[in-house]
C-alpha cells in the first residue's frame, strides 16, 4: 500500500470472479453505533442508483423538512419507515430494500444501532455475505462497532467495508482517516476477517457512495462502495456433502411417497446412495421430482420433491444425506450463541431448539462469555445476559443432527425459542458434537463388526441401537475393504 | 388444459428455458415458505386477492405441493367492489386449478350499503377489507395466512417478517417483532394467536413480472392495455363503467387505451394511459417507469404512515 492508495485491503481478495455473470444478488447489511449513518448512506445508495421513484421522491422531500443545512433531503427516511423510527429519528427493526445497478443486483438489511435492538441487526446478519461497518469518523470505534463486527464475523459474514462516514464534517482530515483504517485492522485481524476495504464517505452528500468524491478527497484512489459491492462474491457453495433437512411427507395417492425440503449442501442424483438420520437406514434415490419436470439432479438451494426406491421410515425433522460425508448426529454438542432477548439465557433452562425443519428440547449450559473489549472469552458458567455472546454447551434429550456452521451455514444454525413465551431468544452456530465416539466412555471396551448392509439396516432401525446410536460409529465399505481393514488388527 | 383470455399475453409459448438463477432462487425460498407453514400449522388458509401478486403466489403453492393438491383454502375477502373481470377470472381459476375457494364479504357492508364514494376510502377499507378479512379469519380458525405482501411495494412492509406474529385479535406490533434468523422460522403460537406467512417478501414488481413472462402464468386481461372508459378525478384515472359509477359536475368520461399496475376495489385504483397489450410491453413500460406502482393506490396517500397503521389493525 502506497501513501496514497488508502484503501485498505488486508488481504487480496478472492480469485477473481470468473467471466459468467453471476445474477444471484448479493445480499448486505449496514452495521455499526447508533447514529452513524447507516440509513442515510442507504438511502442514499438507493437515491443514487435511481432505486427512489418520482412519488416517493415528493414523499421524502415532503416528510423531510428543514433537516440539514445542505438543504438535502433525509435519506434515512427512505429506510426509516415505521412511526416510531421517524419520531425518535432511530432505526428499531431491519428493513429490506432491492437495488440494482448494471452490473448486478442487491439485498440490503439496514440495521439499527442503538444495543437494544442488536437482535434486529443479528436478524439482518444472519443471510449477508458482506457487512458494510459504518464508524462516524468524530466518535470513531465504539464498543456497539465491535459488537456488530464480532456478530457478523460469528455469523459467517467474511467480506467487510469500513465506511468512515461523516468525512465531510472533519474536514476530509486524510490522517483520521488513516487512523481509523488502522484501528479497525487491529480488530478485524483478531476476529480472523481478511478482507477488509476501507472508504471515507459522506453518506449524506454522497461522496464515494456511487459518485466518486475526488473534488473533496483528491488523496483518495481506492474505490466507491458501489464499486466495492459490484465486485464482491456471493456466499460460497456449501462445502459438506448432500443434505435434504425433511419439511414434510407428501402423499397425494396410495402410490407415491415423496420426502419434500430445500437442498441445504451437496448435490444429488437418482441412483445416489442416502441415509435417513437419525434412524441410520439407508436408501437409493429413485427421482427427484419438480412441478416443471423430473429432473436428473439438484443442487443446494433446490426446493424438490425426493422419492426413493425402497419403504423406509421418514418423517418432517429428518435429514437425508449423503453417505459417504454424513453430518454428526448426537445428544450432545458445543455451539456460540447470541442471545436476543431481555430474559437473557438461563443455564439448565430447557429451551425449544430449531434447526432446519427438526425441533426439539435443548437445555443450554454456558461455559464462557466474549469481552467486547478486549476480545478475550471469559470463563462463565451463569445466565448470558441480553446481547451476550457466549460458548455453550447443548444437552439434547433425543439425537440431535447438526453441521459445523464453519461447514455448512444452514444445517449448522439454530435458534432458541423460550417455552413460556414462544419468542426466539437466541440464534446459535454449532463448533462439532461434544466428545467423540467414546468420548462418553471412554474407557470401556469396544466392538468392531462386519456385517452385511441390509442386515445392519434392520439392526440399526431397532430401538435398543437407535437410542444409543449417539456412541456408534458407522463406516459403509465393500467386502475386501471390510477384511483388509479387520485383517490390519488381527495383525 | 384449455388456454383462454386469461393465459399470459406471451408472444411465442414455446419450450420453457431454464428459469434466471435470481428468479430460481426467489421461487425456492418461498417454496419453501409454503412447506415449512403447511408442515407447521393445523389450520393455514392462503389469501387470495386476484391480482398479479396472488397469482404468482398460486402459482408457487401448486409448484410446492405438487403432486399434491394445495392442502389448505384459498379465502377471498370480496369487498363488494372489485372489477367484475377479477370475479370472472377467480371463478375461472378456482375450477381450472380445482381450488378450496371461500368467500367472505363483510355482512354489515351490505345492510349499511358501505361505498368508497359516499363513506370514503378510509372507512370502506377499514370495513370491508380490515374487518371482514378479521371476520373470516376468525370463522375459519385459520391460525396462519399466507400473502403476497412484498417488502418493497412500501416503508412499513419492509420491515415485516416473513412469518409476522398477530395477536388474538389480529394486532401486528412492529416494534416487537421476532428475530428471524436464518431460514429457520419460528412457528410457535399459542390457541388464537396466528402468523401471516409472506412468501414473496424478497420480490420487486420487476420480479414478479419476469416469472409471469417466464412461467406463462395467466392474469386478469386489466393487467393489459385495452380501449376502456374513464375519468380524470383527484390526479386519478377512475374506470367508469360500472353501473354504480357516476360522473361528477363537469367530469368528462373519456375513453382511452388504459390498464392497471396493481388490482384493487375499482373506485380507488387508479389506472395508467399505456398501449402496452403484451407481457413484453409491459415490462418495457415498467423498466423506464418514473413512479412506483402503489402511486394509483388511494389507501396509501390518504396519510403519512397509513399502511403501517391499518397493518397493525389486522390489514394485510
Ligand atoms: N454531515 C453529515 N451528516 C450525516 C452523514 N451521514 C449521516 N448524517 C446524519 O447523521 C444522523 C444520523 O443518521 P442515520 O442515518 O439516521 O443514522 P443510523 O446509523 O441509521 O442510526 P440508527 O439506525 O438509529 O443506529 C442524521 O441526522 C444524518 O443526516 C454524513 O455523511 N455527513
Ligand atoms: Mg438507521
Amino acid at each position: 500500500m502506497t501513501a496514497t492508495a488508502t484503501a485498505t485491503v488486508i488481504a487480496p481478495a478472492a480469485e477473481a470472479a470468473p467471466a459468467l455473470r453471476d445474477t444471484r444478488p448479493l445480499r448486505l447489511i449496514t452495521c455499526g453505533s447508533v447514529d452513524d449513518g447507516k440509513s442515510t448512506l442507504i438511502g442514499r445508495l438507493l437515491w443514487d442508483t435511481k432505486a427512489v421513484k418520482e412519488d416517493q421522491a415528493a414523499a421524502l422531500n415532503r416528510d423531510s423538512g428543514k433537516q440539514n443545512d445542505l438543504g438535502l433531503p433525509d435519506f434515512a427516511l427512505l429506510l426509516d419507515g415505521l412511526q416510531a423510527e421517524r419520531e425518535q429519528g432511530i432505526t428499531i427493526d431491519v428493513a429490506y430494500r432491492y437495488f440494482a445497478t448494471d452490473k448486478r443486483s442487491f439485498i440490503v438489511a439496514d440495521t439499527p444501532g442503538h444495543e437494544q435492538y442488536t437482535r434486529n441487526m443479528a436478524t439482518g446478519a444472519s443471510t449477508a455475505d458482506l457487512a458494510v461497518l459504518l464508524v462516524d469518523a468524530r466518535a470513531g470505534i465504539l464498543e456497539q462497532t465491535r459488537r456488530h463486527a464480532t456478530i457478523a464475523t460469528l455469523m459467517g459474514i467474511k467480506q467487510f467495508v469500513l465506511a468512515i462516514n461523516k468525512i465531510d464534517l472533519i474536514n476530509y482530515d486524510k490522517a483520521r482517516f488513516d487512523e481509523l483504517s488502522r484501528e479497525f485492522k487491529e480488530i478485524a485481524l483478531s476476529l480472523g476477517v481478511k478482507q477488509v476495504t476501507a472508504i471515507p464517505v459522506s453518506a449524506l452528500k454522497g461522496e464515494n457512495v456511487v459518485y466518486d468524491g475526488k473534488a473533496s478527497m483528491p488523496w483518495y484512489e481506492g474505490p466507491t462502495l458501489v464499486e466495492v459491492l459490484e465486485l464482491a462474491t456471493v456466499r460460497s457453495a456449501q462445502t459438506v456433502g448432500f443434505r435434504l433437512p425433511v419439511q414434510r411427507v407428501s402423499r397425494p395417492g396410495e402410490s407415491f411417497r415423496g420426502y419434500q425440503g430445500t437442498v441445504a449442501g451437496g448435490a444429488v442424483k437418482p441412483g445416489d446412495s442416502v441415509v435417513i438420520l437419525p434412524s441410520g437406514m439407508v436408501a437409493n434415490v429413485k427421482q427427484i421430482v419438480t412441478f416443471d419436470l423430473v429432473r436428473n439432479a439438484a443442487v443446494a438451494g433446490d426446493a424438490i420433491t425426493l422419492v426413493l426406491d425402497r419403504q423406509v421410515d421418514v418423517a418432517r425433522g429428518d435429514m437425508i444425506a449423503t453417505i459417504d460425508a454424513q453430518p454428526q448426529v448426537g445428544l450432545a454438542f458445543d455451539a456460540q450463541l447470541v442471545a436476543l432477548q431481555p430474559g437473557g439465557i438461563e443455564p439448565g433452562k430447557r429451551y425449544w431448539l430449531k434447526s432446519g425443519s427438526r425441533r426439539q428440547r435443548v437445555s443450554v449450559q454456558p461455559s464462557s462469555i466474549l469481552d467486547l473489549k478486549s476480545g478475550k472469552w471469559n470463563r462463565h458458567d451463569g445466565a448470558l445476559p441480553m446481547n451476550a455472546i457466549g460458548k455453550v454447551h447443548l444437552s439434547f434429550d433425543e439425537a440431535a443432527i447438526f453441521d459445523a456452521y464453519e461447514l455448512n451455514r444452514t444445517t449448522g444454525a439454530f435458534i432458541l425459542i423460550d417455552p413460556d413465551t414462544n419468542n426466539t431468544v437466541a440464534g446459535g452456530m454449532i463448533a462439532g458434537k461434544r466428545g467423540d465416539v467414546g468420548g462418553l466412555n471412554n474407557e470401556a471396551e469396544r466392538v468392531i463388526l462386519s456385517l452385511p448392509a441390509d442386515l445392519a439396516d434392520k439392526i440399526l432401525a431397532s430401538g435398543i441401537l437407535s437410542e444409543r446410536r449417539d456412541e456408534i460409529d458407522i463406516r459403509r465399505t465393500n467386502p475386501g475393504r471390510a477384511a483388509e481393514l479387520l485383517g490390519e488388527l488381527d495383525s | 388444459m384449455h388456454i383462454s383470455e386469461f393465459d399470459a399475453h406471451t408472444q411465442d409459448k414455446q419450450v420453457k428455458p431454464p428459469l434466471d438463477p435470481h428468479l430460481k432462487a426467489l421461487e425456492n425460498e418461498a417454496i419453501h415458505i409454503f412447506r415449512e407453514v403447511a408442515a407447521e400449522f393445523e389450520r393455514p388458509v392462503m389469501l387470495y386477492s386476484i391480482g398479479k401478486d396472488s397469482s404468482v403466489l398460486l402459482h408457487l403453492a401448486r409448484k410446492a405441493f405438487y403432486p399434491g393438491r394445495i392442502p389448505f383454502p384459498l379465502l377471498h375477502i370480496d369487498t363488494g367492489w372489485k372489477f367484475p373481470e377479477m370475479i370472472s377470472f377467480r371463478d375461472e381459476m378456482a375450477k381450472r386449478f380445482d381450488l378450496d375457494l371461500v368467500v367472505h364479504t363483510n355482512p354489515r357492508g351490505a345492510k349499511e350499503n358501505i361505498s368508497p364514494f359516499t363513506h370514503g376510502s378510509a372507512l370502506h377499507t377499514d370495513i370491508m377489507k380490515t374487518e371482514a378479512l378479521r371476520q373470516a379469519l376468525d370463522a375459519g380458525q385459520y391460525d396462519a395466512a399466507f400473502g403476497g405482501a412484498r417488502r418493497d411495494e412500501e416503508a412499513s412492509r419492509a420491515k415485516e417478517r416473513i412469518y409476522s406474529f398477530r395477536t388474538p385479535d389480529h394486532k401486528w406490533d412492529p416494534r416487537n417483532q421476532r428475530p428471524e434468523l436464518w431460514n429457520v422460522y419460528n412457528g410457535m403460537i399459542r390457541r388464537g394467536e396466528s402468523v401471516r406467512a409472506f412468501p414473496l417478501s424478497n420480490w420487486t414488481e420487476v420480479d414478479i413480472w419476469r416469472y409471469i413472462q417466464a412461467e406463462n402464468i395467466p392474469l386478469p386481461p386489466l393487467y393489459y392495455a385495452a380501449k376502456r372508459k374513464f375519468v380524470e378525478r383527484d390526479g386519478m384515472l377512475m374506470w367508469a363503467e360500472d353501473k354504480r359509477f357516476e360522473a361528477l359536475p363537469g367530469e368528462q368520461v373519456q375513453e382511452d387505451y388504459i390498464r392497471f399496475r396493481t388490482l384493487g376495489c375499482w373506485p380507488l385504483t387508479g389506472a395508467i394511459k399505456s398501449h402496452a397489450t403484451t407481457l413484453d410491453d409491459v415490462i418495457a413500460e415498467l423498466e423506464i417507469a418514473t413512479v412506483s406502482e402503489r402511486q394509483g393506490r388511494a389507501i396509501d396517500r390518504d396519510q403519512a404512515g397509513s399502511m403501517e397503521k391499518k397493518k397493525r389493525e389486522g390489514y394485510f
